[in-house]
C-alpha cells in the first residue's frame, strides 16, 4: 500500500459514514460490558431492523466516553445525545422515539453537562466515537495521516524537533521531557533499537490506559511507529497487563489490521522504513510497570528493577538503546505532528503542556475517566467535573497519583495540576488516579491501605522498600489497633523519608507518600488514635469494640 | 585498562583520576576512600540492593549507589555525611529486624559482616519491632546448610553460583517480604542434581545463612574467592 491508498480509504469511509443519518455508538468497554452492553448493542441492532432503518442508521460498538458509573452508555450522533443506564428494553424505545420520531428520550439522557464542560479530549479524541475494531474508522477520523506526513515529508530530526517544541512530557508519571528522551535514543549508534509502549497500568482504581487501548488502539500504534521512525528503531513491544483481556484483544486485532495495510511491518507504505510491533502480556506484578522492571519482564526474566544509570536510552532491552513511553504519551504524538508543536504548547501551562487523563473515583458524584488540560485546579476536577462528594457527606481529602500518591487536604484544592506543583505538595502525577475521600474515611486507614498494597507489590530487591515499608505498615496497624505511641509518629516520618530517598526504583521512592502526606496534613487524626484511642471517622477499633460487646 | 580514557572527579573534596566507565566505588577504593558495602562483592556483578554504599552527588537531590553508578568528568561525590550515616544505620537496623538475627545462636557470630557493620554504625538497639520468621532451614545436603531465617537477600550466593561456578542452582522465589533463596525449583538441597557442592555460596555469604556444617566458619568463609578466580581466569 502507498500513502495515497490510505487517503483513498479515508475518503471512501467518510462517504460511507455520510450516507447514514444516525450513528448509534454503544460503549462496549470494560466499564459497560458487565452491565450488559453487548445485549444493549444487540437490542439496538434488532430495533433498527424492526423499524427498517438499516440504510440510515449505523450501530457500532465503541470505546468509553468516560461516564463509567452510569453504564451502559449510548451516544447518538448527530447531536451527541448521551443515554445512560441503557437496558435492552429501553433500546427499542430510544430507536422509536429518537430515530423514528425525532424526539430524544429526555429521562434517559445523561444530564450532567458539567462532567464534560471543563474537559479537553485530545488523547481520548476518538474514544466513544469510532469502532476500535475497524481501522477504517480511525483512518476516516484522520488516523495515520500523521505517520504518512512523517514518512513522506519529515526527517527523523524534524519529528523530534516538533515533539520538543510541543513540550510534551512523559505521561507515565515522572514527566520527563519526551522529545529529549527521543534525542537520547536517536543519537545512540548501537543497533537494533527498540520502542516499548508501557500499558502495565497496575494501580488500584486507575483505568486510563486501559480505556485508551480499548477505545482507540490505533492511536497508540501510530504514535509508537512515529516514535520508532524518529529514533531509528526497528522493533516495538506493547507491554500490556494480562488482566486487561479486552485491551489485549483489541490491540491484537488492531495490530493485525495495521499490518495488513502495511502501516507497520516491512517497508511501511512502500518507504525504506520498517518497524514491527509485538504484544507482550504482563506477568501480574505492579513493579513490572517500572521502567527497568518492564525491560526485565520483556526479556523473560523476573520483573526486578535495576539501578540507573545506565539508562534504557543507552542500554535497554538486551543491552540495546530502548525508548520506553507510556501509551498516553504516544497517543499525543500524532496530534503534535498534524497540528504542530507550537499548537500543543499552547494547551495547559508553559511548563506542563497538553492534557492529562485521570481516573476519577472514590466518594464523588460523577466518577469516571476524564481528560483535562494541565494546570486545571483540583477543585475544578473534584467539584465541577466530579460534582463534589455525595450529599450529606463532607469532603476530606483527595489522593492524587495512585497508591503512591499523596493525600491532599481541602486547603490545597486550588493547586494547579502539573508535575511540579503536585510533587511540591507531596503527591505525584503518577498514573493519573484521583481518589476523593470523604469524612467517612479514616486517614490512618487510608495510608495503611496504600502502604499495604506497596508492601505486597514490592519486588523485595532493595532493603528500604522490602523492609522499610513493611515496618511502616506494621506501625500503622499498631496505631489503628490502639497500641500506638507518640514516638511512632517520629519513626514513621523517619522511615518514610528513608524509604523515599534510598529506594532503588520509583515504587519505593514514592510508596511512602500516602503516609508522609497524611502525617503532614492530617496529623490530628493520628494523635486521636494514639492519645484518645478514638478514630475520628469511626472506622478503626471496630474489632476491639465488637470483642467488648461480645463479652 | 590500556586504551581506556580517564576522567577527573572529586570524592570528598579530593581530586581523583578514574577510568572512564568505572564505578564510584572502584574509583574511591583506589583513592583509599572506604565506602561501606554489603551486597557488593568484588568479582561479581553489582546488584545495588543493600543501599549501604549510597553516596551524594553534588547537583542532584537523589542518592546513588556507588557500586553501580559510573564516574563522570567533574563529578563531585560525598561518601560520608550525617544524612548518609543516618540512612546507613537505618538500613542495618532494618536488616537486623527483618529476621530473627540472634548472634548468640548464630554460626557466624564473630565472623559476620552484618554484625561488623552494626558495630561500626553504633546499632545497639532496634527502634522497630523484630520479625520472628519461621522460614525453611534445609539440612538435607551432606554438608551445606541454608537457614533462610538468617538470610539478608544480598544474592551474593545466587550471583557466585551463576557467574563463577556457572550452574545457577540458587535463585529467589516469591517477592517482597516473602522473598526467599531457593535451591533449583525450590527443591531440597540434598536432592539437587545441579549443585556441584563447590561451597562458593558458603564462602561468600556475609552472614550465617549458608554455611558448611561442623566446620569453623572462620575457615569456610572467603570473601575474596570471586575476585581471586576472576583474576586467575583473566591470566
Amino acid at each position: 500500500m502507498k500513502p495515497e491508498d490510505i487517503l483513498k480509504i479515508a475518503e471512501k469511509e467518510i462517504e460511507r459514514q455520510k450516507s447514514y443519518r444516525f450513528r448509534i455508538n454503544v460503549c462496549c468497554s470494560s466499564g459497560c460490558l458487565p452491565f450488559g452492553a453487548l445485549q444493549v448493542l444487540k437490542a439496538f441492532e434488532d430495533a433498527i431492523k424492526e423499524f427498517g432503518l438499516q440504510g440510515e442508521c449505523k450501530v457500532s460498538r465503541t470505546g468509553c466516553v468516560g461516564t463509567c458509573s452510569v453504564g451502559p452508555v449510548v451516544l447518538i450522533e448527530p447531536g451527541s445525545y448521551l443515554y445512560q443506564n441503557v437496558t435492552p428494553e429501553n433500546a427499542r424505545e430510544i430507536v422509536k422515539n429518537h430515530i423514528v420520531s425525532g424526539r430524544p428520550v429526555k429521562e434517559l439522557l445523561y444530564a450532567n453537562e458539567a462532567f464534560f464542560r471543563k474537559q479537553l479530549r485530545l488523547v481520548l479524541r476518538n474514544a466513544g466515537k469510532i469502532d476500535p475494531l475497524r481501522i477504517e474508522d480511525y483512518i476516516a477520523a484522520g488516523g495515520y495521516s500523521a505517520l504518512i506526513k512523517c514518512l513522506t515529508k519529515m526527517t527523523p530530526k524534524e519529528v523530534i524537533d516538533e515533539v520538543i517544541a510541543s513540550g510534551l512530557r512523559g505521561r507515565g508519571g515522572a514527566g520527563f521531557p519526551t522529545g529529549q528522551k527521543w534525542n537520547f535514543v536517536a543519537r545512540e549508534k548501537n543497533t537494533p533499537k527498540y520502542v516499548v509502549a508501557n500499558l502495565d497500568e497496575g494501580d488500584p482504581g486507575v483505568f486510563a490506559n486501559r480505556t485508551l487501548a480499548e477505545a482507540d488502539p490505533h492511536a497508540i500504534i501510530e504514535g509508537m511507529t512515529i516514535a520508532a521512525y524518529a529514533v531509528g528503531a526497528e522493533k516495538g513491544y506493547i507491554y500490556v497487563r494480562a488482566e486487561y483481556p479486552l485491551a489485549v484483544q483489541t490491540l491484537k486485532e488492531a495490530l493485525k489490521q495495521a499490518k495488513s495495510m502495511n502501516l507497520i511491518g516491512n517497508n511501511i507504505l512502500e518507504t525504506q522504513f520498517s518497524f514491527d510491533i509485538e504484544l507482550r502480556l504482563g506477568a501480574g506484578a505492579f513493579v513490572a510497570g517500572e521502567e527497568t522492571g518492564i525491560l526485565a519482564s520483556i526479556e523473560g526474566r523476573r520483573a526486578m528493577p535495576r539501578p540507573r544509570p545506565p539508562y534504557p536510552a543507552t542500554s535497554g532491552l538486551w543491552g540495546k538503546p530502548t525508548l520506553i513511553q507510556n501509551v498516553e504519551t504516544l497517543a499525543n504524538v500524532p496530534l503534535i505532528i498534524l497540528n504542530g508543536g507550537s499548537w500543543f504548547a499552547k494547551i495547559g501551562t508553559p511548563k506542563c503542556t497538553g492534557t492529562k487523563c485521570f481516573s476519577l473515583t472514590g466518594k464523588v458524584n460523577n466518577p469516571g475517566l476524564i481528560e483535562v488540560p494541565m494546570g486545571i485546579t483540583l477543585r475544578e476536577v473534584v467539584f465541577e467535573i466530579g460534582g463534589g462528594v455525595p450529599s450529606g457527606r463532607r469532603f476530606k481529602a483527595v489522593l492524587v497519583g495512585g497508591p503512591s500518591g499523596g493525600c491532599l487536604p481541602e486547603s490545597l484544592l486550588d493547586l494547579p495540576i502539573d508535575y511540579e506543583s503536585l510533587t511540591k505538595a507531596g503527591a505525584i502525577m503518577g498514573s493519573g488516579g484521583i481518589v476523593v475521600i470523604d469524612d467517612e474515611s479514616c486517614m490512618v486507614d487510608t495510608a495503611w491501605f496504600f502502604t499495604d498494597f506497596c508492601v505486597d507489590e514490592s519486588c523485595g530487591k532493595c532493603v528500604p522498600c522490602r523492609v522499610g515499608l513493611l515496618k511502616m505498615r506494621n506501625i500503622l496497624e499498631g496505631i489503628m489497633g490502639g497500641e500506638g505511641r507518640l514516638e511512632d509518629l517520629d519513626i514513621l516520618t523517619e522511615l518514610g523519608e528513608y524509604v523515599r530517598d534510598t529506594s532503588l526504583c520509583g515504587l519505593g521512592q514514592t510508596a511512602p507518600n500516602p503516609v508522609l502526606t497524611t502525617l503532614r496534613y492530617f496529623k490530628d487524626e493520628y494523635i486521636a488514635h494514639i492519645v484518645d484511642k478514638r478514630c475520628p471517622a469511626g472506622k478503626c477499633f471496630k474489632t476491639q469494640k465488637s470483642v467488648v460487646e461480645v463479652l | 585498562m590500556s586504551g581506556v580514557g580517564t576522567v577527573k572527579l572529586k570524592i570528598n573534596g579530593v581530586e581523583v583520576t578514574a577510568y572512564e566507565g568505572e564505578t564510584i566505588l572502584d574509583a574511591a577504593k583506589r583513592a583509599g576512600i572506604r565506602i561501606p558495602t554489603l551486597c557488593y562483592l568484588e568479582g561479581l556483578s553489582s546488584y545495588g540492593s543493600c543501599r549501604l554504599c549510597i553516596v551524594e552527588i553534588k547537583g542532584s537531590p537523589r542518592l546513588f549507589p556507588a557500586c553501580t553508578t559510573p564516574v563522570s568528568n567533574g563529578m563531585e561525590v560525598i561518601t560520608d555525611s550525617e544524612r548518609l550515616r543516618k540512612y546507613r544505620k537505618m538500613t542495618i537496623e532494618l536488616l537486623l529486624s527483618e529476621k530473627p538475627h540472634v548472634c548468640a545462636v548464630c554460626v557466624a557470630n564473630g565472623n559476620c559482616e552484618l554484625q561488623d557493620l552494626a558495630r561500626e554504625f553504633g546499632v545497639d538497639h532496634l527502634r522497630v519491632e523484630r520479625e520472628w520468621t519461621r522460614q525453611k532451614i534445609d539440612l538435607t545436603h551432606d554438608f551445606l546448610v541454608i537457614d533462610n531465617n538468617r538470610c539478608i537477600l544480598c544474592t551474593r550466593c545466587v550471583r557466585v553460583c551463576d557467574e563463577i561456578e556457572g550452574v545457577h542452582v540458587l535463585d529467589i522465589k516469591a517477592r517482597g517480604k516473602d522473598s526467599q533463596i531457593i535451591i533449583d525449583m525450590d527443591d531440597d538441597w540434598g536432592s539437587s542434581k545441579s549443585c556441584t557442592s563447590c561451597r562458593k555460596c558458603a564462602r561468600v555469604c556475609p552472614v550465617g545463612a549458608i554455611y558448611v556444617r561442623d566446620k569453623p566458619i572462620s575457615e569456610t568463609k572467603d570473601k575474596n574467592i570471586a575476585q581471586f578466580i576472576i583474576s586467575r581466569r583473566r591470566r
